[in-house]
């Protein structure tokens, strides 16, 4: 699993791609921490190249997002997911915790 | 029965998940199928490093299955700390974001994956996970909704 970040003008895009499971998510958890802690609560998580993910994973979206929406001063919203990915989101119940879109140019457009 | 052991750390996890989806696409499984039999094994063999080795590399997870006319067997061991399912909590899958606390997703996963999902624990042959994924089983209990 690797995770890219860009800053742009209103948001942080992070991208990943490969597999999320308990081995990888502690990489994904770290870089989103690290973006956090800089000052940045408005991301924008890109998720097209990440074709598994397991509660490990989902719980660091989770984590991520009761990060960025404490005092409303962000949120993250996801984007380009496949089915199987979206499929484990509604299974754990956390659909209705993100903004998803189709594409990240929607996504980033959202802040 | 073919049977792999492998390390109970969780840079095995991408191979038991390959050893898995292997099984299930000669089982005959759909795709979707076969990507949930592999989300299946992967929370199961993520909460035995986890919970009952209690750590990696506490010792080794031990993956078998079976194949026949009804669908996959699969068989899935360890020599850890006795797990009994019904002291998981169940996941609170309502609550608003900031309340949901981590946990209990794994056995949710399995439970709602595969067709069927048993423990059992015994002092000289550890804990026994036994879940099975059967043809066409999304497509019966489709049909059993729709004609109830």
């Amino acid at each position: 699993m690797d995770v890219t970040t860009a800053n742009l003008k209103r948001c942080v895009l992070l991208t990943a791609s490969g597999r999320i499971d308990s081995g990888t998510a502690p990489k994904l958890q770290s870089v989103i921490n690290e973006v956090a802690d800089e000052g940045n609560y408005k991301l924008v998580l890109d998720l097209s190249d990440v074709d598994f993910i397991s509660s490990a994973g989902l719980w660091v979206l989770v984590n991520a997002q009761k990060k960025c929406k404490r005092f409303n001063r962000g949120e993250l919203v996801l984007s380009g997911l496949q089915n199987r990915i979206h499929d484990a989101l509604d299974l754990a119940g956390f659909i209705p915790y993100f903004k998803i879109f189709e594409d990240t140019t929607q996504a980033v457009g959202s802040f | 029965m073919i049977t792999v052991s492998f390390p109970g750390r969780f840079s095995s996890l991408d191979r038991i998940r390959k050893f898995y989806t292997t099984a299930a696409r000669q089982a005959g499984l759909e795709e979707k199928a076969v990507n949930e039999v592999e989300l299946a094994v992967d929370e199961a063999t993520s909460n035995i490093i986890q919970h009952a080795y209690g750590g990696e590399n506490k010792g080794d997870i031990e993956c078998s299955y079976s194949i026949d006319s009804s669908g996959l067997l699969v068989i899935i061991r360890d020599f850890g700390k006795s797990f009994d399912p019904k002291v998981v909590r169940r996941p609170d899958l309502e609550s608003d974001v900031c309340c949901r606390e981590e946990g209990g997703l794994g056995l949710h996963f399995m439970r709602t994956l595969m067709d069927s999902v048993e423990f059992s624990f015994n002092v000289h042959g550890g804990n026994l996970l036994t879940m099975t994924k059967r043809l066409h089983g999304s497509q019966e209990k489709h049909q059993v909704s729709k004609g109830a």
